[in-house]
């Protein structure tokens, strides 16, 4: 059978650093799940019109008004790591090659 | 960023530059002028201290819900009917996911298959000084509605990075080109058209340096005549209009040069260098558009109806391309003078206001355009900050119809203007700068000044003329230029002549 999923892809684009075995084992779930689609994608829907929410409401708006929250100084302090006022993260520059 | 038809893979034999085109389609960010974020009540002000306008649901923290603010989507619609779009019925939000600490939630809201509007154009009016607009129509793909990301910051931080999540959430309307644009100056033009236009909508504050408009381009090139479009390079990271330019400029210096190398384009995303005025290559290529777009589960979707467009549609300003034309019909300007006065909306009101005042309206053009910006120019100011209001540029300005004051004194008047705010009639008063029209006065003068000069008075007498520009200059410095110039040739060339 070819192969539809570059596990190896998928992992890097999920950033998961995955076993081995776990490698198998997912990309065989994620085959199965992609041959259902193509089950699915066998289906004549040419008068069905696409469905992306199952809630039969649409527009919800709120108001353009502030309402300032208050919260940074908590969420700062449940932050694995923060500077002053601003979160940390690992070095993310050296875009440019 | 959305998926775009991928170009030729290998370079084509060409003969020269000269046969070579560049192919130009532009992504542009707007942040739209909201009080609050798009999915949140957190506040989009400027300046704020860092995180200070932060939420869970800015912050991507669990449970929190985004609801969409309602004042966005109209800016949206207004911008989408001002660039001629066609706005869509049914509307929808998707995640757009990558990981970046950037992105709280490790996806973008956005829209990936039913944005707010499209197939619209842009009338691109392409000027150079003195001479006629030539217009070009620049389709537009779509424009889209999107939350904005945080800051980062490295510089001078060792070993990590700092995050600002203060953008993260202000609204912004992603306005996509076709590859429509043929030049770096085509380009200048359709953002300054497009800048213009968000102006006079005022749908957003429009500040470079605030990131209000951001841009990104498209680029290729491919030989004149092919209807085939080369292998597209993505340039992120440009912070003017010129900067704009300048990149594309040295994308298609590089590009062709690869060409007449027979080296092949790889398509990638380079990031503008304005210090170092090159295009660098990115590093981490490996992610680049695979976003994994779905329908945003949070956001229910919409429906735009026939009567909110027609609202809207009704609610449009006069927009620049039509106040260029008006222009020229009620004040009899010139096509360049129109498009420099409309380009930038608080000129044109400016001017608008004086006519509005009695001044003369090619007076007025020309005064503003000249003297007012040179002024503006050489003391750092914006127009906003200008101690000169309309109405008494307009005050000058009548000065000058009327005779009051010559022309070469009201260049001096000005600068005193701004200095102390006043009325140009104040000035005239308090410094006495009064033109001299008084011919009885100008004719003794005359008399004395061809008496003291016999020789240049006796070359006016026996027809060279040019000896007249000598006796008038003497004249304007008896009367420390305030004689009326007009008067005073007609009286040299009375006494002068038989
Ligand atoms: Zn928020």
């Amino acid at each position: 059978m070819p192969q539809k999923i570059n596990i190896d892809q998928v992992a890097e684009l999920a950033r998961l650093n995955l076993k081995s075995g776990e490698r198998a084992k997912l990309a065989a779930d994620l085959e199965r799940i992609l041959t259902y689609v193509d089950q699915l994608q066998g289906i004549n829907t040419d008068h069905v019109t696409p469905t992306s929410h199952t809630l039969a409401l649409e527009n919800v708006f709120r108001p353009d008004a502030v309402v300032p929250s208050k919260i940074r100084d908590a969420v700062l302090q449940h932050a694995p790591k923060s500077e002053g006022a601003y979160f940390k993260v690992p070095k993310v520059i050296g875009d440019v090659s | 960023m959305k998926p775009k038809p991928t170009g030729a893979k290998s370079a084509q034999p060409f003969k020269s530059m000269r046969d070579i085109e560049q192919v130009i389609g532009l992504e542009v960010h707007v942040q739209l002028k909201t009080e609050s974020k798009i999915f949140c009540a957190c506040p989009t002000r400027f300046g704020a201290e860092p995180n200070q306008n932060t939420c869970p649901i800015c912050l991507g923290l669990p449970g929190s819900l985004p609801v969409l603010n309602a004042l966005a989507l109209d800016l949206a619609i207004k911008t989408g009917l001002a660039l001629n779009c066609e706005i869509s019925a049914r509307i929808k939000f998707d995640r757009k996911n990558y990981f970046y600490p950037d992105l709280p939630k490790a996806y973008q809201i956005s829209q990936y298959d039913m944005p707010v509007a499209r197939n619209g154009h842009l009338t691109v009016e392409v000027s150079e000084t003195g001479q006629a607009l030539r217009e070009k129509k620049i389709r537009i793909t779509r424009a889209h509605l999107e939350e904005d990301a945080g800051k980062l910051l490295h510089e001078g931080i060792k070993d990590a990075s700092w995050v600002d999540y203060n953008r993260a959430g202000v609204p912004l309307l992603e306005i996509v080109s076709e590859p429509d644009l043929r030049s770096s100056q085509e380009a200048f033009h359709y953002l300054a058209g497009l800048k213009s236009i968000l102006q006079y909508l005022d749908v957003s504050n429009c500040n470079m340096e605030e990131g209000s408009i951001r841009c990104d381009a498209n680029v290729s090139v491919r030989p004149k005549g092919d209807s085939k479009l080369g292998t597209k390079v993505e340039i992120k990271n440009m912070n003017s209009f010129r900067g704009v330019q300048r990149a594309l400029d040295y994308e298609f210096k590089r590009q062709t040069g690869m060409l007449e190398r027979g080296e092949r384009i790889e398509q990638e995303t380079r990031l503008w260098n304005e210090a170092k005025g090159e295009t660098q290559g990115m590093r981490s290529k490996e992610y680049a558009h695979d976003y994994r777009y779905f329908p945003e589960p949070d956001l229910v979707p919409f429906s735009v109806s026939q009567k909110k467009i027609s609202e809207l549609k009704a609610s449009l300003p006069e927009l620049p391309r039509a106040r260029i034309r008006r222009f020229l019909t009620d004040y009899g300007l010139s096509e360049y003078d129109a498009y420099v006065l409309v380009s930038d909306k608080s000129l044109g009101d400016y001017f608008e206001a004086c006519v509005k005042e009695k001044a003369n309206p090619k007076l007025a053009s020309n005064w503003i355009q000249s003297e007012l910006l040179g002024e503006l120019n050489s003391r750092g100011l914006a127009l906003s900050e200008s101690k000169v209001p309309a109405q008494n540029l307009a005050g000058l300005i009548r000065l000058i119809e009327n005779g009051t004051v010559s022309g070469k004194i009201a260049k001096e008047i000005l600068p005193l203007m701004f200095e102390t705010g006043s009325a140009a009639e104040m000035i005239v008063k308090e410094k006495g700068l009064i033109q001299m029209s008084d011919s009885k006065l100008l004719e003794e003068l005359a008399d004395r000044v061809i008496k003291a000069h016999p020789k240049p008075a006796h070359d006016v007498k026996t027809g060279k003329r040019e000896a007249l520009g000598f006796l008038v200059g003497q004249m304007m410095k008896e009367t420390k230029g305030k004689a009326n110039p007009k008067l005073i040739n007609e009286i040299l060339v009375r006494k002068l002549s038989s």
